[in-house]
């Protein structure tokens, strides 16, 4: 029985807000992977893009509330994230056009157009704050519990709780799928196979006939969907604040290293890599160990490896090991 | 002088809008406006002798103002006796313990051979390390916060003038570059320029945590300062007879006695705290015209030129029998200590140490839009960046509510557009540095005053 309640403790605190937040980050950590793979930079406007998406989708959330339209137990949102997707791309494609094309053409590098995101990062921030504010905004409704912490535990007569959230089940549902449909376009499809094409040798493929404004645009409209889901999926689950977004760019960043950069299957891993290792790494182990160990051997202190406070710095330092001793990456992206 | 010309015209126009600000905002804005600008410039330096020298990107620059800023709390603060004699054995243990478990790792790394089991073997023994100095730490840490935790709750510093911060910061900030250098210098730039970022959250992270030895996000306040204080200016003789003097012909058109006291007390108020802020201006001056002449002659020494030809093309400078490595480590740690400088004056200029206002935004990367668009590689461009960007940064919030104001003059007051922008106004700051950067990076790439390099 102590066994279960242990298990139970563990899935509850550990793996299940792990795998979430691991899902959030895999969608962010795909799109800086797939910006960097084709388009050639590290883009530090992720977090904001993501942000930006998520806000369009809260508006229309709110919108679609006014008008009293709703989906009974799901969140209002799902409705509204296609909305959020289509302004997204258009505002992808119109800062394409007129901020990094010109940079492209000319083949500047890499770090000029680094630079430049970061311009994009400033401006982007600022819209996001001049039509929403920087306050938080929760938009989530419907059934907020799948299972509730105590009619688990009338349920099953254990110690423990086990709470799920809808969010939660939304968040790695809406991943799996999303992420399953995109290797399915990038190795079946003509175009997904060009675009790794193009993504391992860019002349070799212009050569070949592949035509690079449409690798382009299609990069930015797949970034746009997995910007504006990750984000959307975020803010549900926790909540929209403007600058959390900016402050996950770090993690995100981490997780697309991690995974090896320009490797979307690696960042998809990442994700979960720095997720489970931040939440591993900085839970108080205590209760667990009252569980399993008999009461003379009951540890006194929390049996906490590193404070909550280090949560980020974490992830930051799995990504300076990496980059030190695997600087391709755990799952070998682009030799750096 | 003719070729001196653009320098010269920008410099007055930056000098004649703060005169601006001061005649018609007040002049205690203008120079706290200055002030702040004088230590924009000296960040901008230092990111500029290694982005515009070496061409190595660091966007770290808050983690090393972040230390300098924490040097200034350790060299000015008093020691708290009581928490040294509570908790300082068991921290004096800790750092022997670091020192020994640094140690150990090198004598490893020198004499045995790279092998799997000297891989694992460090790993074990850092892993173990920690865990030991964790249990040495914990008890000490206790006590040290326990004591008092309103007011200290921490080991205090030396208590020594806070000007002497200035120069413990640059190498605070020096030792952390060294370290972050040795790791991550290798990197290709857009990789350096993430890890730098990432290992800058890491050390906010634990000046915001370990609070026995920075109070952590319950901040240290009232710091020493190196100028007088207004209280004291303002019942000093020489000082009222100052102001009046300067003021006399003000003061003589008011006839009644009583009158004029009060307006003579009131114009005392306002010149002690112009006064202070004149004393800061003036030590800041004389950093950055230090600094200026240093950077100058290095950038036109053999070793300027070397590290040009670094920048230019690795390769060759190395085949030309240059030390690529060692020069690109040198110029990092030398740039990061002068953002140390940097993170003290700005400490000791507030009086205060918040770990928890440190953030990428505000101290990494409108710092490095103060380098685009000033011009990297040219120190003039580099101060001149660090004036221009900080005066936009304060002056956006007023020059937005002016445009607001102008662009929706034909709504009513209660206008939910007009009423929204206005609550809006400070993040139009963003909005500006954003453009002007993405501006600047297209139409003047080299930045407002390009480099400028002459060969005699």
């Amino acid at each position: 029985m102590d066994i279960l309640n242990a298990l139970i403790l563990l899935l509850n605190y550990i793996f299940i807000p792990a795998l979430t937040y691991g899902s959030q980050l895999a969608l962010g950590a795909i799109f800086v992977t797939l910006i960097y793979g084709i388009l050639r930079f590290a883009n530090f406007a992720t977090g904001d893009m993501m942000s930006f998406g998520t806000m369009i989708t809260i508006l229309f959330t709110w919108y679609f509330q006014s008008l009293g339209i709703s989906l009974g137990v799901l969140p209002t949102a799902l409705i509204a994230i296609p909305f959020g997707i289509l302004f997204m791309i258009i505002y992808m494609l119109s800062i394409d056009k007129f901020v990094f094309k010109y940079y492209r053409v000319n083949k500047s590098p890499p770090v000029q157009l680094a630079m430049v995101s970061i311009g994009v990062m400033f401006v982007t921030q600022a819209v996001v704050r001049i039509i929403i504010g920087p306050s938080d905004q929760r938009f989530f409704d419907g059934e907020k519990f799948i299972i509730k912490a105590r009619e688990f535990k009338e349920m099953t007569g254990l110690n423990e709780g086990l709470a799920l959230k809808s969010t939660q089940v939304i968040t790695v549902l809406v991943t799996i799928v999303l992420v399953s449909l995109l290797f399915w376009f990038l190795n079946k499809t003509k175009t997904g196979k060009s675009m790794k094409a193009y993504s391992d040798n860019e002349d070799l493929a212009l050569l070949s006939g592949i035509d690079p404004k449409k690798i382009v645009m299609i990069t930015w409209i797949i970034a746009g969907i997995l910007a504006t889901i990750g984000g959307a999926l975020y803010g549900l689950d926790k909540s929209f604040k403007p600058f959390t977004y900016f402050n996950n760019m770090l993690p995100i960043f981490a997780a697309a290293i991690v995974g090896g950069i320009g490797n979307p299957f690696g960042a998809f891993l990442g994700g979960y890599v720095i997720a489970f290792s931040e939440i591993f790494l900085t839970y108080a182990y205590k209760k667990f160990f009252m569980y399993i160990l008999p009461e003379s051997m009951e540890p006194e202190s929390l049996v906490q490896l590193l404070s909550t406070d280090y949560k980020f710095a974490v992830s930051f330092s799995i990504l300076v090991i990496v980059l030190l001793y695997r600087p391709s990456g755990i799952f070998k992206g682009k030799v750096l | 002088m003719r070729k001196n010309l653009n320098v010269i015209a920008a410099y007055s126009i930056m000098m004649v809008l703060i005169i601006l600000v001061g005649v018609f905002q007040s002049w205690n804005i203008a120079l706290s406006i200055f002030n702040m600008c004088l230590i924009s410039a000296v960040m901008t330096m230092g990111a500029n002798i290694q982005w515009g020298y070496a061409g190595l990107i660091n966007f770290g620059i808050m983690g090393y103002t972040a230390l300098g800023g924490l040097a200034a709390v350790l060299i000015s603060v008093d020691p708290v006796q009581e928490a040294w004699s509570a908790g300082g054995f068991d921290i004096l243990m800790c750092l022997w313990l670091i020192i020994a478990l640094v140690l150990i790792i090198r004598f490893i790394l020198k004499n045995f051979q790279k092998s799997k089991v000297r891989t694992y073997a460090i790993a074990v023994l850092i892993i173990s390390g920690i865990l030991l100095i964790r249990f040495t730490a914990e008890p000490g840490i206790e006590a040290i916060e326990d004591i008092n935790p309103a007011k200290t709750g921490f080991l205090g510093g030396f208590g020594l003038p806070i000007i002497f911060s200035w120069i413990v910061g640059a190498f605070f900030a020096g030792g952390l570059a060294f370290i972050v250098g040795k790791v991550a210098l290798g990197l290709r730039a857009d990789y350096l320029a993430i890890a730098t970022l990432l290992i800058s959250e890491i050390v906010i992270a634990i000046i915001k945590h370990e609070d026995w030895l920075t109070r952590g996000v319950k901040n240290v306040i009232g710091l020493k300062r190196p100028a007088p204080y207004e209280v004291d200016l303002q019942s000093t003789d020489w000082f009222i007879n100052l102001v009046e003097k300067f003021n006399s012909g003000k003061l003589e058109l008011i006839s009644n006695f009583s009158d004029r006291q009060a307006a003579l007390n009131q114009l005392v108020i306002e010149g002690s705290s112009v006064f202070v802020k004149l004393c800061y201006s003036g030590l800041f001056l004389t950093v950055v015209i230090i600094l200026l002449i240093l950077t100058q002659k290095a950038l036109y020494s053999p070793w300027g030129r070397m590290m040009r030809a670094i920048r230019d093309n690795e390769e060759a400078a190395n085949a030309m029998g240059k030390n690529v490595v060692k020069q690109h480590l040198l110029i990092f740690i030398l740039g990061s200590a002068i953002v140390g400088i940097a993170g003290a004056m700005l400490v000791t200029q507030d009086g205060l140490f918040t770990p928890g206002s440190y953030r990428p935004m505000r101290y990494t990367f409108l710092i490095w839009v103060m380098v685009i668009v000033g011009g990297s590689g040219n120190n003039f461009g580099a101060i001149l960046g660090g004036f221009a960007v900080w005066f936009l940064w304060i002056e956006a919030a007023p020059i937005a509510l002016f445009l607001i104001n102008f662009f929706t003059a034909g709504m009513s007051e209660t206008h939910i557009l007009k009423l929204h922008l206005i609550e809006s106004v400070p993040y139009f700051r963003f909005l500006m540095m954003g453009l002007g950067l993405l501006l600047i990076m297209r139409y003047r790439p080299k930045g407002i005053l390009p480099e400028k390099i002459e060969i005699k």
